[in-house]
């Protein structure tokens, strides 16, 4: 373990984030709400133990090693998270516990979406803006972290891409050079949240809204600046048409839209299995909910049936959690089937959340052949993904994970559940952290504001988890990692 | 003519025998002495042993003075090194190669030429196979289909059976049973024997029919032979070999293709290859397997392992529990003859398939497709009618004019896109396609004359 290296590359993501915190500052000034000393004090904070931490190791010349990447990626999302949620407590605008200020910070950082804050439209500017700014930085860490460097330590969804070479991607490093990786990844992002700004723009939001809702979106968060959600700009629904379009965007692999890009063609998407997977869940789902909707007679016109219907199936799907109606509300078994599609979430290498397209469509496969088996005890049967023959080695670790999820899962269920919660709200809470996803049903339909802190608590590690893949987080507290 | 063939193996030997009738040269070189040995003692022929690729070998077979060279050794390899050799040393005019990697053949247009392996005809035996088995499974009941002119035109050998309209009546009644369908019987045999088909001739049950029609005919003629079967569905293929490999690749999409090999490893590979082919793990003769998969509701069974002795027992064996149709690869001639109008539907013989290509670059006169039957005894053959009615000997003759040898019939003529299913007063035009059968190949030089040009044609 490179503990000096670790700590020279805490310090200077110290010094790194700290500078996030001008941008609010910006906002601040602008709308004159006077939390601009709140961001001021934890810029300083910030950058103070930054430099504590980094300057006496500046000079260490250890290069990191790879099990020094799993503490790197986990050390991103929590001491960010810690550092992230100063403002919100210093701010005396909002009366907010500790407790509540971290959750708000990880469920931002880690795009979940889920708040804690029941006045919204209240808020000071530079707060809400500094919300919204959390989940984008969220996303793009996810980015970055998650295309480029996650599949090194074989870690995360994008690691199945590299076994085998399926899709269009020769290689998990899309450049030679990781840095380069990063930065094409990074202009991709970037390049997404501008339009959709604009999109939102044009489609009649304020500048204000149009760009905190942009970075909400491309990060697949969900936090709004509003207590309604997307629901304030019922009356516009062409906004929702543009958030239904960004939201599908950045549920697909963002190597996918680096390698269309290069190609100028959209050839490497048709061609990709996951896509061709993640296209037909969601069209799927919203036949279903759009049918069921219809029969039920929710909305009174069938163009809101279907606005909403494919609004709400593209938000939970993607696990955004941007809502327009209380989708928690609705008739029969939807609301749960919604649920349910945030565990499938986005693809690998997509700032959405969930158990990854990927790993359904290779379970699915699996469960097939076992049919098969069953009935050709002699057939010799492969897992393909896009015609290409999958090692046993990658169907092995996406049941290793998926037991693994479900494990976790079921503990935290239980453990909400002894808590006192009922059970639907502790299923729904559990299933929206750990996805990524944001809005539950029952009690946390709206928001987590009722529950007590312990529960809080537990919820932050079920977003920690989804957002790190669980072996990520899990092989920290594993004592074979910190043996020497 | 000179002929250097490499390669003294299934396709080598047969070659040669195959030539060696028909007054060639033959040079046949090879590493292993004794197959070299033995072939010399059967067949009027040399042998030079040695490697087929080195410069010294080929000289030492006569490649200066050779007119064609035919590199059928195992290796893809050696065969292109040696036309290689064949072309750059001694300006050998004819090259032709056996090839079977996708690899290598995938890029042929760009790899063959003069600038990079000037090699001027490649071979590849299973994608001969393949095609073969592929078009007997797209006309169900038939015993032979051999393609002509890019697959316009095709000529079908099929069995005539009690219940066919046509089966007991003279061929001339053809016409009036299909009368929107120009078709043509070539040959018709009975009982081994061939019978020249006249107009009078009548069709008796039991008789192997081939008749050649317009590709789009074929199955409205076949219904006049028989109680047309219905299309197949299922398909068994025994042997994951190169050939069985390719059948599968070829069916996986249209049918719904089972493969069954013994080698565990071989069925892995495959199962990772092929797409909807469910890839079986096991003994093809194993009862207790092929009642678990349905053997008697398969319709095509292919045994297409290398090993003729359990092609033959796992095709019996399949034919008695169940499976419609069975067709079976066997490589020695022997067994062909013995097998054929027993259990077994249709023998395949890899060694005919092939020889067909090949000989078609080895018959004088432009010639373009060579099928041969029958164990080499009759040929189908296409050949391009050249020339000037005056120099020529066919052009510019009808039908009932030209002078053709005994046991032979004009078919059909294809002429651009048009196919003209011939009478006896048809006129032959220059540039025609003429296609062919020969119920006896000790004619075949009449007819290569036939179709050589004149002196006075320049």
């Amino acid at each position: 373990m490179q503990f000096f290296a670790i700590q020279r590359i805490i310090g200077l993501l110290l010094i790194i984030f700290s500078v996030t915190q001008l941008p609010p500052v910006i906002v601040s000034l602008i709308y004159d709400d006077g939390v601009l000393n709140s961001f001021l004090i934890t810029f300083v904070v910030t950058v103070a133990t930054g430099l504590v931490l980094w300057i006496p190791v500046s000079r260490s010349r250890k290069e990191l090693r790879l099990r020094d990447g799993f503490i790197v990626v986990v050390a991103f999302w929590t001491v960010l998270g810690l550092f992230g949620s100063l403002p919100l407590i210093l701010s005396e605008y909002i009366t907010i516990s500790i407790t509540d200020a971290i959750f708000e910070s990880i469920s931002g950082l880690t795009t979940t979406g889920a708040t804690v804050i029941t006045n919204i439209d209240t808020l000071p500017k530079s707060i809400l803006y500094y919300r919204q700014q959390l989940q984008w930085l969220g996303g793009m860490g996810i980015v970055v972290l998650a295309v480029a460097i996650m599949p090194m330590l074989g870690i995360g969804g994008m690691s199945l891409y590299r076994a085998e070479t399926p899709g269009p991607m020769k290689d998990s490093k899309l450049t030679p050079r990781l840095t380069e990786t990063a930065k094409a990844l990074w202009y991709i992002y970037l390049t997404l949240t501008i339009l959709c700004g604009l999109g939102y723009w044009f489609a009649g939001m304020s500048a204000f809204d149009a760009i905190a809702h942009s970075f909400a979106t491309v990060s697949i968060g969900g936090f709004s600046t509003h207590n309604a959600s997307m629901g304030f700009f019922i009356d516009k629904p062409l906004i929702e048409v543009t958030a239904i379009i960004f939201m599908f965007l950045s549920g697909i692999n963002f190597a996918l839209h680096f390698t269309s890009w290069r190609s100028r063609s959209i050839k490497a998407y048709l061609m990709d299995a996951e896509f061709q997977t993640y296209v037909s869940i969601l069209l799927f789902a919203i036949i279903i909910s759009t049918g069921y909707l219809f029969f039920k007679g929710q909305f009174a016109t069938a163009d809101q049936t279907i606005l909403y219907s494919i609004f709400h199936v593209v938000s939970i799907g993607t696990t955004t959690g941007f809502t327009t109606q209380q989708y928690h509300l609705w008739p029969g078994f939807l609301p749960v089937m919604l649920l349910f599609l945030s565990f499938i979430g986005g693809c690998a290498g997509s700032t959405g959340g969930g158990m990854k397209v990927i790993r359904f469509l290779l379970l699915f496969k699996q469960g097939k052949r076992e049919i098969m088996r069953v009935i050709h005890p002699n057939a010799v049967l492969s897992i393909k993904v896009g015609g290409k023959p999958l090692q046993p080695r990658v169907i092995e670790s996406v049941w290793g994970f998926f037991s693994v999820y479900v494990a976790t899962f079921s503990v935290m269920l239980l453990l909400l559940m002894f808590l006192g919660l009922d059970q639907v709200t502790a299923f729904s809470a559990v299933a929206a952290c750990m996805n990524n996803l944001g809005p539950g049903l029952n009690e946390v339909g709206l928001n987590y504001a009722s529950l007590d802190d312990g529960v809080k608590w537990i919820l932050c590690f079920a977003m920690l988890l989804g957002r790190l893949e669980i072996f990520t987080l899990l092989v920290l507290l594993t004592p074979a990692f910190w043996r020497q | 003519m000179k002929i250097i063939i490499l390669g003294a193996g299934q396709v080598g030997s047969s070659l040669a025998e195959n030539l060696v009738s028909e007054d060639n040269d033959i040079t046949i070189v090879d590493t292993n002495t004794s197959q070299l040995r033995a072939l010399q003692d059967r067949l009027d022929l040399r042998t030079v042993a040695g490697q087929a690729s080195h410069p010294d070998i080929l000289q030492n077979a006569g490649a200066q003075d050779a007119d064609m060279i035919i590199a059928v050794t195992d290796s893809d390899e050696t065969n292109l090194v040696a036309c290689q050799i064949a072309y750059t040393l001694f300006h050998t005019p004819t090259k032709i190669a056996r090839i079977r990697s996708m690899a290598y053949l995938s890029e042929r247009d760009k790899l063959f030429t003069q600038d990079a392996f000037p090699i001027d005809v490649s071979i590849s035996p299973e994608q001969i196979i393949t095609d073969n088995i592929f078009r007997l499974i797209e006309h169900p009941g038939s015993l032979q289909v051999l393609d002509f002119a890019d697959g316009q035109v095709q000529m079908v050998g099929v069995k005539a059976f009690y219940g066919g309209p046509l089966v007991g009546s003279e061929l001339k009644a053809i016409r009036e049973h299909i009368p929107n369908v120009e078709t043509r019987v070539a040959a018709i045999y009975r009982r081994g024997h061939a019978i020249i088909p006249e107009g009078h001739t009548v069709i008796e049950a039991d008789d192997e029919v081939f008749f050649i029609a317009a590709t789009k005919d074929i199955r409205a003629v076949m219904s006049e032979l028989r109680r047309i079967d219905t299309p197949y569905k299922r398909i068994m293929v025994v042997g994951g070999g190169n050939i069985g490999k390719r059948v599968a690749k070829s069916l996986e999409y249209n049918y719904n293709v089972k493969l069954i090999d013994h080698n565990l490893e071989r069925s892995e590979e495959i199962a990772n290859e092929l797409d909807k082919t469910l890839v079986i793990h096991g003994d093809a003769a194993d009862q207790e397997l092929l009642q678990e998969e349905g053997i008697d509701k398969i319709d095509v069974f292919c045994a297409l392992t290398n090993d003729d002795e359990a092609n033959i027992l796992s095709s019996m064996l399949a034919k008695r529990m169940g499976a419609r149709k069975v067709m079976t690869l066997i490589n020695r001639a022997a067994y062909v003859d013995l097998i054929q109008s027993g259990d077994i539907d249709i023998a395949i013989s890899p060694q005919q398939a092939t020889i067909g290509s090949l000989l078609t670059h080895i018959r004088r006169g432009d010639v373009v497709k060579v099928h041969s039957l029958r164990r080499g005894a009759a040929e189908a053959i296409e050949a391009i009618a050249h020339g000037e009615p005056s120099s020529s000997k066919v052009v510019g003759k009808s039908i009932e004019d030209i002078k053709l040898p005994p046991g032979t019939t004009i078919g059909a003529i294809v002429r651009g896109k048009d196919v003209i299913i011939v009478h006896h007063d048809t006129i032959i035009q220059s540039e025609d396609h003429v296609i062919m059968f020969l119920v006896d190949k000790k004619f075949i030089p009449v007819v290569e004359r036939l179709f050589q040009v004149g002196i006075t044609f320049i």
